[in-house]
């Protein structure tokens, strides 16, 4: 299992690696002068030199490749001379320090932005998924226990429109029907935002009376303090719960519907398989009651490929939480990527690529590992 | 085979077809014949039919849409007709709606233009973007498979190191920081979306490659002294083509979904095209008021993608005898 594990370790450091360089030239690749682009109109030749050099940019990209005038060129005599000293290894070394970089438009580190924001998409993110494994799984265990059942072909036709149906349109709709149609019924659902406007609340710190806290412990305080429903639980503020609790059921289930019908359908189709095996037929010959088989017997070797594809829904979520976040003014990572790139700040999109990037690779390779640890057959091959 | 780093859908549909492809017994059977089986056992298949159908459907509305559309789609009623103003609700004459109005089936947009003929019309504009974007996936996509799966060794390993890379980011936000480095317009956004399905082809067609490189009538066409792209181009590559049409079919339906999702937040199609996710973008704040703005192209997208993903399972299903319960 070790071995497995450090194999599948050494894998992932190329592809980390790759990421990082992709996120890093891309940066590199975007049109414009980054000084004009910062200065605005007190950019000149000398004001560009000096920040050009302030910043680094003035030299090579990777080793031999110059930016001259907005265009990119490769100068093979001067790749010895620049193979240490370069923008990349500038950035890895900035990375090791933890430093991504000042956000233009917020005036603020983009990893205090990370760590503010970052709480919002984690919470919507762990509900969605929770919707789409509870809803999925039973739909797909009932899909595949009464197989060709109109519950079946009811249960697969929802699953068809649930991969099909785009998350901006099944959010608005989402919208409209909770906050519109069922207005002033007990099923209104507020449209958008994380909170009832004016709502005031205690923060973990205050709550405890340790606002003294500093240090790495303070973050950790801050950000659940800023997922409000964990928030909520912590300092039993419990109408902060509910409130967090109502804003977060329709960005939830809009951002959790894909993978939830994916998961029905791979809970069905594997329970199908394991349900044609002969160790069933034994099971069941034995006279042992059909739940029992069901739930001792067929659902432990079925649930394998399910644990996959769960693992690889959470990166998924990371996708959907762009438009998921836009539409429920959330302001989570995703609005904020969004926001970026319409006020082209690329410091703030490059870090959060690279952090959606890391978090994806890292989220794979626990789904490997876990599915090593499941399966020992996986561990051999 | 492994599945590390990989978006899930797109990992499901690559791995899935991955999976099946290849093998030789295909040629047991006549090509006709297996052909007409092939067929036969689609038109089984209810959820195929119904996908055939829209997609049909979609193609008439697409190719006659000048017919169909009551008016252009980027005109303004405002100053051409009496009492148009943007967003009136829709007018239809024979369901009660005063004669002396203008008709229209789905009512205005926020520009005062007739939403049904947009929508008739965002019909081609998606099925353009969903075919151009996977054709062009699928040219890069299956070189690059082709030629992995043939030289192997240290090509294979570099080249699906990279596949492996643009599938370790999420594909919407890899294509949405591709759109801001290009800059936000409608070809660029296919572009970005098609580069980020490029390790869907690659890898399905670098299995099935891998999994004929070594059979007898390879060999045997390599001893005649067939040249390597003549033994890629007849012997090996109509193994891969059952994968490759089945990962297409299901390829379109994302394709059609990722542009619209970048169109919603303004980095594909401009205004004023007529393109499903552009219009839901710009009339989103209406959905209290006038939903159907956003119902409309809402519910011709979800079509437009349920069907080509219940062709594609259709297809899967149908093409791959091995399957068949």
């Amino acid at each position: 299992m070790i071995r497995f594990i450090i194999r599948r370790l050494l894998v992932s450091i190329p592809v980390l690696f790759g990421v990082v360089f992709i996120v890093f030239i891309l940066a590199r690749l975007v049109p414009g002068d980054p000084c004009v682009a910062a200065l605005g109109e007190r950019a000149t030749p000398a004001s560009c030199a000096a920040f050009n050099s302030r910043f680094g940019l003035d030299k090579a990209v990777i080793p031999g490749l110059f930016r001259e005038n907005s265009a990119l060129v490769f100068r093979l005599d001067q790749v010895p001379a620049t193979l240490v000293d370069n923008q990349f290894t500038a950035y890895l070394a900035s990375l090791a320090r933890f430093d991504l970089g000042d956000s233009v438009s917020n005036r603020k580190p983009v990893t205090q932005l990370l760590l503010e924001r970052l709480p919002t998409t984690v919470e919507l993110t762990i509900y969605a998924l929770i919707f789409a494994i509870v809803v999925g799984v039973s739909l797909g265990v009932i899909s595949a226990y009464r197989r060709n059942s109109s519950a079946d072909v009811g249960t697969m036709v929802f699953a068809n429109l649930g991969v099909s149906i785009p998350v901006f349109v099944l959010g608005l709709v989402m919208a409209y029907v909770f906050a519109v149609i069922l207005k002033g019924t007990i099923f209104a659902l507020p449209p958008s935002g994380r909170l009832s406007p004016g709502f005031r609340f205690e923060t973990i710190p205050e709550a405890w009376g340790v606002e003294g806290v500093t240090g790495p412990l303070r973050s950790i305080l801050d950000f659940l303090s800023n997922m409000y429903t964990v928030n909520g639980v912590l300092t039993f503020q419990f109408d902060l719960l509910i409130d967090a609790g109502r804003h977060l059921i329709l960005p939830a289930i809009a951002l959790g519907t894909i993978p939830m019908a994916i998961i029905a359908r791979i809970t069905r189709s594997s329970l199908l398989e394991v349900l044609g095996r002969d160790y069933i037929r034994t099971a069941q010959a034995k006279g042992l009651r059909p739940r029992l088989v069901l739930v001792r017997h067929a659902m432990r070797n079925a649930m394998l490929p399910v644990v996959t594809i769960i693992g690889l829904s959470v990166a998924g979520l990371l996708s959907g939480a762009v438009l998921t976040e836009t539409i429920f003014g959330l302001t989570g990572i995703g609005l904020t990527v969004f926001e970026s790139i319409t006020s082209r700040d690329y410091i703030v999109i490059q870090g959060m690529a690279l952090l959606v990037g890391i978090i994806y690779v890292v989220v794979n390779l626990i789904v490997d590992i876990s599915y090593g640890y499941l399966d020992p057959r996986v561990r051999v091959s | 085979m492994t599945n590390l780093q990989s978006d899930p859908l797109h990992a499901l549909k690559a791995a899935d077809v991955e999976t099946r492809a290849g093998g030789p017994d295909a040629a047991v059977e006549s090509r006709l014949g297996a052909r007409k089986a092939s067929v036969r056992r689609l038109l089984r298949q209810r959820s195929a039919v119904v996908g055939l159908i829209i997609i049909g459907g979609l193609f008439l509305v697409a190719i006659f849409a000048d017919v169909i559309a009551t008016h252009p789609p980027n005109l303004s009623m405002i100053g051409r007709e009496e009492g148009a103003r943007p967003r009136i609700p829709p007018c239809i004459h024979i369901l009660g709606c005063p004669a002396d109005q203008g008709q229209h089936l789905l009512g205005l947009d926020g520009n005062a233009r007739d939403v049904f003929s947009r929508v008739v019309h965002g019909s081609r504009v998606s099925l353009v973007i969903g075919f151009a974007t996977v054709s062009f996936a699928i040219i890069v996509g299956t070189l690059i498979g082709a030629v992995a799966g043939f030289l192997g060794n240290k090509t294979d390993g570099l080249l699906m190191r990279g596949m492996d890379v643009l599938l370790a980011f999420p594909a919407l936000l890899l294509a949405l920081v591709i759109v801001t480095v290009l800059g936000a317009n409608l070809v660029n956004a296919m572009f970005a979306v098609a580069i980020v399905s490029i390790p869907i082809y690659a890898r399905v067609t670098r299995s099935s490659v891998l999994s004929v490189r070594e059979q007898d009538y390879v060999t045997a066409a390599r001893a005649l002294g067939d040249s390597s792209w003549n033994i890629l181009r007849r012997r090996v590559m109509p193994n891969a083509i059952t994968p490759l049409i089945v990962a297409a079919t299901l390829g379109i339906g994302t394709a059609v979904l990722e542009v619209a999702a970048l169109s919603f937040l303004s980095l594909a199609a401009q205004p004023p095209l007529a393109e499903w996710g552009t219009m839901i973008g710009n009339e989103r704040n209406q959905i209290f008021t006038s939903p159907i703005l956003i119902l409309a192209p809402g519910v011709m997208l979800t079509l437009t993608v349920l069907a080509f993903n219940l062709l594609g399972d259709g297809l899967r299903d149908a093409l791959d005898p091995r399957l068949s319960r």
